[in-house]
Formats: structure tokens, sequence, C-alpha cells
């Protein structure tokens, strides 16, 4: 078989295909035209954002709802800047995304041409691995390298640069033989059975154990084989914000989030545990709270694929190391202890555990303000909680997607929206992005149009990139937004209550009318204040055919609890003030 | 604590900023770092060393595997090696200066003792050459401080290191050595059996 001769933009194009692209999302200009003029030749469906920015989150968003590779494109310097906030979160929370940018020509390089940045200097701490193509046939071995890296391991970002003149050079293309060498796994990786079998006399030992699911698990799409090993050996389990989904909620052994704005029952069965299992997680601050006080009559087992975060914050008694869905594999048959084979009819190890966890729920979450009878004030909770209900009772839990940006409704949605399914929240983690939510949901959209997707978000955070709005028009993309508006950047104004004496400095936000906004990019909406509008205009967004914004004027002063105050430990939490609605009413 | 890594890297652009970029990240400040050809085709060695807390090894360590452009790392803390330093160092030794006359019999002297050779020798001064420990080197600029010589200039490799005896990671082994086959090998899961993070907990206490 003869290999046919192409431009470098034809082969970026075409490799792309290759890797099973269908759908990229970017910005054209000038270093970047010859790849542009050459898309037209593809089966690539290209999705024009309103800023680079909501490019990379578009692809990292398409990437957490499908765990493929997302793709996203610019031009040279200002096109290429304007990436990195949404590699940077895609490098927090290992997301595989491939970034392609053009680049002034070679022989301009290093000269300060037009619009030349350095952006694989740039980007090198914000990536897993970043190229630069000068030449025509460099283009399809990197781009192909690039997808290999992003989603090999731990899964991170890659930036591919591409000079104009490599796009209008042409060389010989032939995809086979640009594949890269077989993958590398870390030479670190290690999980044998001295490991694994210390690792299991320390689950005989105990009577007490938590399991602490992680995003890794969605990551080793481990779904099924957490949940049954949690089942087998009846161990409750804790979840961090961006492992929330890959356990059902509803699971009689679910115990919910775990860290800063966890529940109390949660932080306290981690505080108490004799051991924990930590699946795919990496102890974050915002789970740990304080370090010295964390879990301190626990031993630890880690199983995480990333040699370099064992005993970074934590130092943990058995480390192994590589893939969660490999590694539970080679546990599980080592494991011959009857008693460990219990039923939940009957007694076993954890039985006693199981029921102090039940006490310490308490009445904790009948004092939650879902709970509470309607007053006339609308809380985020409420919302939240209606938008839950409304998918349930649909039957589309596990096809509703809700994308979230960052702040007080973030953690709202958290606690209050329960995720059964995988791949069911997408949300900015590690970097804390504000404006994430909108172009996050546009990509989740694209991955699967079959699902029903949610771009929540609050006042502020969604006119950071509210420009999107204006993609989902062209798109014609069928997103229901709640702006869950309470005129302040409330997480913000929280910290400011609860640490700088509601000194509210700058935390006051204005907002257009959401409504007369969408109107403006042809999207309908809807005001809702009032609890008993919430659910009506719910349905109507869900079962609609077109986009629809709803703003939600919500309570202003309202909190987030329980809350762990920095340098506090996991167990002293402010819990939520009892009863809350007067709090509010005072006012 | 001082850790010695030494590292098999890609021989391309860039790489060099890459590891350095990544101590500066971990906060981690760099004593010194060589780099230059190994026995491979398009592979540089590099020895890094640096001054991080003892239970930082295992992360640094595996830190710098993570980079792409990384093909092995070892690290020297816990085996036996040979670690030298090139120095150059020029002396006043000119009429006029310190010792006068005197100046250039004394610093053969003191050349000899220290076995460092004398590389440049011009009116006003000479350069001696030394290869050796760090601490032979810290010792030989020492005693010329005391002696009263003028140091003119110093310039130091920083160290380079090899592990002593026959050692071939297995990473290496996969990579294939020089003498072996040139059969391209698999990557092995994991290297040699000592050294790795889980037995770092123990070290800790
Ligand atoms: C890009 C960016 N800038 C600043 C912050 C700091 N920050 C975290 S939460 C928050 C307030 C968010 O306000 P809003 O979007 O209205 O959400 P709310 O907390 O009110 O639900 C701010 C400013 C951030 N996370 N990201
Ligand atoms: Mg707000």
């Amino acid at each position: 078989m003869t290999h046919p001769t192409l431009t470098g933009a034809e082969i970026l194009w075409a490799t792309l295909v290759g890797e099973g692209v269908t759908t990229v999302f970017g910005y054209p200009g000038g270093a970047i035209l010859p790849a542009y003029d050459a898309l037209r030749k593809f089966p690539i469906h290209h999705v024009l954002t309103r800023h680079e920015q909501g490019a990379a989150h578009m692809a990292d968003g398409y990437a957490r709802a499908s765990g493929k590779v997302g793709v996203a494109i610019a031009t040279s310097g200002p096109g290429a800047t304007n990436l990195v906030t949404g590699i940077a979160t895609a490098m927090l929370d290992s997301i595989p995304i491939v970034c392609i940018t053009g680049q002034v020509s070679s022989k301009v390089l290093g000269s300060d041409a037009f619009q030349e940045i350095d952006i694989t200097g740039i980007t090198l701490p914000i990536t897993k691995h970043n190229f630069v193509a000068t030449r025509a046939e460099e283009i399809a071995p990197m781009i192909r390298e690039a997808f290999q890296i992003a989603a090999s391991g731990r899964p991170g970002p890659v930036l591919v640069d591409i000079t104009k003149d490599a796009q209008q050079g042409t060389a010989l293309f032939n995809f086979e033989e640009s594949a890269p060498d077989p993958f590398r796994p870390h030479p670190m990786l290690r999980a044998e059975s001295t490991e694994v079998s210390r690792a299991i006399e320390l689950m005989r030992a105990s009577h007490r154990p938590v399991i602490l699911a992680g995003h890794g698990i969605i990551h080793s799409a481990a779904e099924r084989e957490v949940r049954a090993f949690a089942e087998r050996y009846q161990i409750p389990v804790a979840t961090t914000l961006l492992g929330l989904g890959a356990f059902p909620a509803s699971h009689p052994l679910a115990l919910g989030m775990m860290g800063m704005h966890g529940e109390s029952w949660v932080n306290h069965a981690i505080q108490q545990a004799d051991l924990l299992l930590a699946f795919g997680m990496r102890f974050d601050d915002r789970v740990t709270g304080n370090l010295a006080s964390y879990a301190p009559n626990a031993k630890k087992i880690h199983i995480e694929i990333d040699p370099s975060e064992i005993n970074k914050n934590v130092l943990v008694d058995v480390a192994l190391i590589g893939d969660l869905k490999e590694v539970l594999g080679t546990m599980e048959p080592l494991i011959h202890d009857k008693s460990y084979l219990a039923d939940a009819t009957s007694d076993n190890n954890t039985s006693q555990w199981l029921r102090e966890i039940g006490a310490m729920k308490g009445d904790a979450a009948v004092r939650d303000i879902i709970n509470l009878p309607d007053n006339g004030h609308l809380y985020a909770a409420h919302v939240i909680n209606d938008i839950w209900q409304e998918a349930k009772a649909a039957g589309r839990l596990d096809k509703t997607i809700i994308a979230t940006d960052v702040g007080q409704h973030q953690m709202w949605e958290a606690q209050y929206f329960k995720h059964e399914d995988t791949r069911t929240l997408i949300t900015s983690g590690g970097l804390g992005t504000m404006g994430f939510a909108l172009p996050a949901a546009i990509g989740a959209k694209m991955a699967r149009p079959d699902c029903d997707v949610w771009c929540i978000a609050g006042d502020g955070g969604f006119q950071m990139t509210a420009s999107e709005l204006s993609t989902i028009g062209q798109e014609n993309l069928h997103i229901n937004v709640a702006i869950i508006n309470n005129g302040f950047l409330g997480m913000v104004r929280q910290w400011q209550e609860a640490f700088y004496d509601k000194n509210y400095a700058c935390s006051p936000i204005l907002s257009p009318d959401f409504v007369k906004l969408a109107g403006a990019h042809g999207i309908p909406g809807a005001h809702v204040a009032e609890r008993k509008d919430v659910t009506p205009t719910v349905t109507k967004a869900r079962t609609g055919s077109s986009p629809f914004v709803i703003n939600f004027s919500v309570e202003k002063e309202d909190g987030v609890y329980p809350m762990i105050a920095p340098g506090s430990a996991l167990h002293e939490m402010v819990l939520r003030p009892n009863p809350l609605i007067e709090t509010a009413e005072d006012e | 604590m001082l850790h010695t890594f030494v590292a098999l890297v890609d021989d391309k652009p860039g790489t060099l900023t890459r590891v350095a970029s990544l101590f500066r990240r971990l906060n981690v400040n760099i004593v010194s770092l060589t780099v230059g050809e190994s026995e491979r085709d398009g592979i540089s060695r590099m020895t890094i060393v640096c001054d991080a807390p003892e239970h930082a090894a295992d992360r640094i360590r595996a830190s710098l595997y993570k980079l792409e452009s990384t093909r092995d790392v070892d690290e020297l803390g816990r085996s036996e090696a040979v670690i030298r330093e090139l120095c150059l160092i020029k002396i006043a030794a000119g009429p006029n200066s310190p010792h006068g006359q005197h100046s250039r019999s004394q610093i053969f002297e003191l050349a000899n003792v220290f076995r460092a050779r004398v590389v440049d020798l011009a009116p006003e001064s000479i350069m001696l050459e030394m290869t050796g420990a760090a601490s032979k080197i810290e010792g030989l600029l020492q005693v010329l401080r005391e002696s009263n010589f003028e140091i003119l200039e110093v310039s130091r490799t920083g160290r380079m290191a090899m592990r002593r005896g026959h050692h071939t990671s297995r990473v290496l082994k996969a990579l294939g050595t020089k003498t072996a086959e040139d059969t391209p090998v698999a990557f092995p899961d994991r290297p040699d059996t000592d050294d790795l993070p889980n037995q770092f907990s123990e070290h800790e206490a």
C-alpha cells in the first residue's frame, strides 16, 4: 500500500481521525489557519468557542463525560495563552486532553515575531508533556504520542505546538508507522504478593475499616470492582469530591462525601477508623484537614497509580502502586479468610462498626434544610434537591450529567445531588476554576448527546464564561443552565463571615438579568424565586427541546455546612446552624 | 540532607529545562547538576545532587520518572558509588603575587600532594586541574587560601556519580545494554527490589 503525501495540516486532521476524534473545540487565527483551511476535507466537527479557555474546558468536559481524549485547538500567542487556565484545570484533575496550538514559522522562531509566544515553556509545569513540531513529518508521530501520554497511566493534558511552516510543508502520511513506542509503565509500579499480603493482614485485623473512594476509580473504570469489594467485606465507602458517582450514593455502604464540607458522620468515621483503604485518591488538603490529627488510629493502605503520590501528604503503611482495577484483581483471590466472606444478614467483622456509623448519622440529616418546611425562603439546597428529584422521578439519574462551577453551589451540589452513576458529575476539584461549568457542560453534551446536561453555576462564576451561551446557540445544544444567584461571590462571603469579621470586601456582585441575557442569545429562560416554582420550571427545562436558562434567586447569606476551618482536625467541624430557618429570618 | 540521583534522559532540546523545572516545582534546591553524553545513542546521563529532607528521596525519584524524557533514575543514597568532580583553579603566581617568585614552586608542591595537575603556566598565573571527591577539592582550595595564595578563578563541574561494580537496573536491561542483544524488550513492571516507596515508611520512624 502506498502512503499519500499530504500537507502537515492534512496530516494533523488525518491523525486525529485515526485516533478516533470526531469533535474538536477551538478558535482560529493566523498561525493555525493552514490547519483550519484543511479541516473541511475531514469528518471532524469543529465547535467554535467564544474564548480559548472555553475550548480547553469543553475538551475537558468532553473527556470527563466520555472517558475519551478531548481535543482543543487554538492559534499562537493570545490563543495559546488563553488555553492556560483550562490546561491547568485538566492537569490538577488528571484529565486527558490534547491541546493543539499554531506557532509562527520555524524560520522566525525566537525572534518575537507577531503572536509568537513560548507556549511550551509556559505550559511545561501544567502539562504531562508537550511537543513542538517544526516539520510536517513530525506531526503524526507527535500527535499519536500525545494521545498515548494523555490517556495512559495517570492521565493528563498534553500540548502540541505546530509551526505554520510545518502545517504548510508536506510529508508522507503513514498512520500505523507513526505509532509511538509501546507505553512504558512507570518503573516504580509495584503491587507484589508481599505487599498484597501485608494489606490483607491489615484488613483481617481491622474492625473499623473505611474505603476512601477517589477519582482514580473512574480513571481505572473500576467502579464495579470497588463496589463488589466493599460489598464482599462490608466496608463503608467515603467519597472524595471527584469520586462522587464512582460508588452509588444510595448504596447502604455509601457514607457520602468526605472532607472540608463532608457530612459529619463521614469525617467522624474516617477519624475513628482503624483502617483506611485509599482507592485512587491523593489525600488532598481539602479531604484531610489538619494532617497531624488525621485518622490517628488508622493503618493506611494506598492503592494508587502514581508513585509520586505515595507518602506525599500522609504516610501509609502499605502502598500498592498500580492500576486500581488490576490491583483489586490481584488482591481478591488472595483473601481467603472466611470471616471476611460476610453476608449482610449475619454478623461479620464490621457489622458493629456499621451500626456505630449509623448511630453517628443520628438526626444530622433530619435537621438538614431540605427537610424543613417551606417558609417562603428559597435555598440553594432546595434547588439542587429538586433538580435531583426531577431526574430521579424521570428515571434518568444515570443519564443526567451535572457540570458545576466553583463556590458554595458546587458544595451544595455535591451534598444534595445524590450521584448514582459514574461520570455524572463534572467539576473542577484540584484547581477550583470559576467559569468551568458552562463550557464543561457543552463538552459533556457533545460527548453524551443522549444525556440531560445541567450547568449549575454561581452568579459570579457564570459571568466568567457566559459568552459560551452564544456557542450553545450556534450549536443548538439542549443544555439546561441553573444559576444559583445569591448576589455574592458566596464562598468568599462565607469565609469573610467566618474569618474576616463579616467584612464583605468586594464579594457582593451585581449581575445582569440572566434571563434577558439568555434571550439575547435566542435562549429561553425563567426567573424562579419561590420553592413551589422550582420543580415545574426544572421539568419544563428538562423536557423541552431547546437550551433553557433558569435564574434561581436564592437566600443571599446562606452558608455551606458542615465546614472545617483551615488548620482544624477533620472531626472539628462547624455544623449546620439549628434551626437554619431562624437564622435566615433574623436578618 | 544531600541526595544524589543519576538519571538517563533523552538527549533532546528542553530536557534540561524539564528536569530543572521539576526541582523548582518541588521547591528543592539543586546543589549541582552535570549532564553529558552516555554510552547510549540519543540518551544523556545526568547526575543531580540536591538538598532535601531525608524522606523526599522516593518522591523526587518517582517524580523524575514521571517526566516523559526520563528513561531511568537511580538514587545513590544507599549504595556504593564513585563520586567525582572536576575543578579548575587559577592562582596568581607572578613576581607581584603574595609569595613572590616562590609562588610557582610552592604551588607545584601543593599540586603534587593533592594530585592536581598544572594545565596552564602564564607569567602572572598558574592553572591547576583537579579531579576527585568534592571534599578533596575543597581541601586544596582551603590550603591555598590559608597559605595566602590569591585564587583568581574557580570553576567546578559539580558531582558525577556511578555505582560501583556491575549494576544494571532492570530498566536498563530492558533498554538493552551495550553488550546485550539489540532486541527491544518490553518494559518491566518494576525495577530492582530495593529502595522502593514501600520500604520508605520504615525508614521514617
Ligand atoms: C478563576 C477564579 N477566581 C477566583 C476564585 C476564588 N473563588 C472561589 S469561590 C468564589 C466565589 C464564587 O461565587 P459564585 O460564582 O457566585 O458562586 P457561589 O459561591 O456564590 O455559589 C471565588 C471568587 C476561583 N475559585 N476561581
Ligand atoms: Mg454567588
